[in-house]
């Protein structure tokens, strides 16, 4: 069971504002059945003012708590200041949340912001619009995941999980969500520019970074890796033990192991598999 | 307040008999059963009286009992076992809805020891297509896991025709019988199973003591390296009071059997009868499957489990729930799924599991209170339409 802060226990046991504002002016209404959550906000604005907001929430008790504190965060605030409410605000309020139900916060501050644009007659955001779908299995767009990474600064897949959904589900997308989380923290954390390396320098490089990070991760799986050659940024590479027989050692190559050694050594690194 | 304990699919109280029969076992006798000395000697004598009561529980003989440290640890050793013995070959077929011990295994060695592995599937009611089983058989299969009762649904699969058509074809044969051991009457002699594991905290033993049955005669190979303890196939000095409790929980089994299948039986359908007259829009999965006579699962439409969970535990009610939202994991029950229970069900999937301790004033005061958290969190479901009605009251009011 997880472990809930006071607040959310009694948000969930005793819910502010449950039900629907009737003359409702604004709408918002976001998750799925299909994805164990959904919240339905209506709120009835005027003279720029958050006068009154209802939920109805399918889910868990952080999902029920997030709502219940959403309407109780913004009735009687200005439409100014309930534009500027994030999910971290709902965390805080609630004095936490296990990083496994952060979703439950987004739910919130999403249906928030959908029913602003209803209110101002705006379309609701189409998310297939913004990038490429990774997780199927909750509908997550890399836009969506490399928003999260970014603005909470997260370092793992479970974050990530815990943030968006993505991932949650049969796992098959979390190669890509890895790949994206290096790629946001290769350009976040490395920003400075990099000395031009020599061809020596750049193979001790090499090398030290294979020792160092990759080799203790693949050997984990019974796996290891050697460096055959490096011309230019081609760095050729043998696989040992697991890795030669493992069905995913193109994506370990291309997402991981390329992905590790363009942020530690030279963007423009590709690295290829060589038989002997 | 009431403590209403209905998870006893997760785990069950010891039974007093047991803790009992466990004490002598720590401070006074001591020894160690492989000690040439009288002291180590008696206490040898009180751990093959235990096998030997275990092995009557199953319709077993005695040699055929090894004892483990867990049901996982038994499937573990199973699984293993055949496939070391067997070096050319690599395939397994089990099934979609097994416990974690063996489906988590079947991925590790899908994934990492280049194994095939098929997992049947099951029908809306929880139950196996015999023929796809037979249709998996190949030359390649080293084992064949099919558990003996879903923990999740209380489903019963058939072992008796699922390990004849196994056996015929000369294929290992093993079942996790964790949830079925002391519940249903089995008898090993009629039913050809090579390999068996059971859990002696499912059957009011403590937690940390399980057994791996194998029949004279299978292919095996030990999983623990060291002495020469249960006979050189599990190495590990023997956990004695735990053993000897597992022992004493097996005569109870064999004597509470009755009950079980007659007022425990009674109870879980005093149970699904009720929650079927006062609650709308519910579904009992597995109902028209054979099924285990204490587990009841129950998805209430269009609210989510953990909640209904978390309501039932501030009244000192005890269950677990077939949802995602609890686990970690954000997918449903992968049994539900396998099932193809639709999501609308799946998320507010709630288990009951009872057991000889549970009387029928629990049952009656946890369908006094159900109708209330049922009601509150639909009125605050999206999905729920009024117009569906509420719980009736009637002959349970509060």
């Amino acid at each position: 069971m997880w472990e809930y802060s006071e607040k959310v226990r009694e948000h969930f046991e005793h819910p502010r504002n449950v039900g629907e504002v009737t003359g409702a002016n604004a709408v918002g209404e976001v998750g799925s059945i299909t994805c164990g959550d959904a919240l339905k906000l209506t709120l009835k604005i005027e003279d720029g003012r958050v006068v009154d907001a209802k939920f109805k929430t399918f889910g868990c008790a952080s999902a029920i708590a997030s709502s219940s504190a959403l309407t109780e965060m913004i009735i009687g605030k200005t439409l100014e200041e309930v534009e500027k409410l994030t999910n971290k605000d709902i965390v805080t309020f609630l004095g936490g949340l296990p990083k496994e139900k952060i979703h439950c916060s987004v739910m919130g501050a999403e249906a928030l912001e959908c029913a602003i644009r209803d209110y101002k007659g705006l379309p609701p955001k189409e998310r297939e619009a913004e990038g490429e779908l990774v997780c199927e299995c909750f509908g997550v767009t890399d836009a969506q995941i490399e928003k999260a990474v970014r603005d909470n600064g997260l370092t793992t897949i479970e974050e990530v999980t815990g943030y968006t959904k993505a991932g949650g589900g049969c796992e098959g997308c979390h190669e890509k969500i890895q790949a994206i989380i290096d790629r946001v923290r290769a350009e976040t954390e490395h920003k400075p520019v990099r000395k031009k390396l020599t061809n020596v320098q750049k193979i001790k490089l090499i090398e030290q970074v294979l020792e160092k990070e990759i080799r203790p991760s693949l050997r984990s799986d019974g796996g290891d890796i050697e460096l055959v050659d490096v011309e230019g940024d081609r760095v050729m590479v043998a696989l040992r033990g697991m890795c030669r027989t493992c069905a995913a050692s193109e994506a370990t190559l291309k997402e991981y192991v390329q992905g590790i050694l363009r942020r530690e050594v030279t963007d423009g690194l590709t690295v290829e598999e060589v038989q002997e | 307040m009431r403590t209403v304990y209905l998870d006893n699919n997760a785990t069950t109280r010891v039974a007093p008999e047991v803790f009992e029969a466990m004490k002598p076992y720590f401070v006074e006798e001591y020894g160690n059963p492989s000690s040439a000395h009288a002291f180590g000697g008696l206490i040898r004598r009180q751990v093959e009286a235990a096998r030997g009561s275990m092995a009557r529980l199953l319709g077993a003989q005695d040699t055929d009992i090894i004892f483990t440290s867990c049901g996982t640890e038994s499937d573990n050793t199973a699984i293993r076992a055949a496939l070391r013995s067997q070096p050319d070959k690599r395939h397994i077929v089990t099934t979609r809805v097994e416990h974690p011990a063996i489906l988590s295994l079947c991925q590790h060695l899908e994934k990492h020891e280049g194994c095939q592995v098929t997992y049947l599937g099951v029908d809306r009611q929880g139950r196996l297509n015999l023929d796809e089983l037979d249709a998996a058989l190949t030359d390649q299969t080293a084992i064949v896991s099919i558990m003996w009762a879903n923990n999740e649904t209380g489903v019963v699969f058939p072992m008796a025709e699922i390990a004849q058509r196994v056996k015929a074809r000369g294929i290992t044969m093993h079942t996790d019988a964790v949830q079925i051991v002391g519940k249903a009457p089995l008898d090993l002699e009629k039913v050809p199973v090579d390999m068996l594991s059971l859990s002696g905290h499912k059957l009011h033993a403590p937690k940390g003591i399980g057994v791996l049955y194998i029949r004279k005669g299978t292919k095996f190979s030990p999983f623990m390296i060291g002495g020469h303890q249960e006979r050189g196939r599990r190495a590990g000095t023997e956990n004695v009071p735990y053993i000897i409790g597992l022992g004493r929980a097996a005569e109870l089994a064999e004597q509470n059997m009755v009950e079980e299948n007659s007022r425990v039986l009674a109870l879980r359908d005093r149970l699904e009868q009720g929650l079927l007259k006062i609650v709308p829009q519910i579904l009992i999965n597995g109902q028209e499957a054979e099924r285990l006579p204490n587990t009841l699962s129950v998805s209430f439409e269009f609210i989510e489990g953990e909640s209904i969970l978390l309501k039932l535990s501030a009244l000192g009610i005890a269950a677990s729930s077939g949802s995602a939202c609890t686990s970690g994991s954000l997918e449903p029950s992968h049994v539900l799924r396998a099932m193809g229970v639709p999501y609308t069900s799946a998320h507010g999937t709630i288990r009951f599991s009872l057991s000889i301790y549970n009387t029928e004033e629990d049952i009656d005061y946890t369908l006094k209170h159900i109708p209330r958290i049922i009601d509150e969190l639909r009125l605050m479901s999206p999905y729920w339409d009024a117009s569906m009605g509420s719980c009736r009251t009637a002959g349970f009011t509060e």
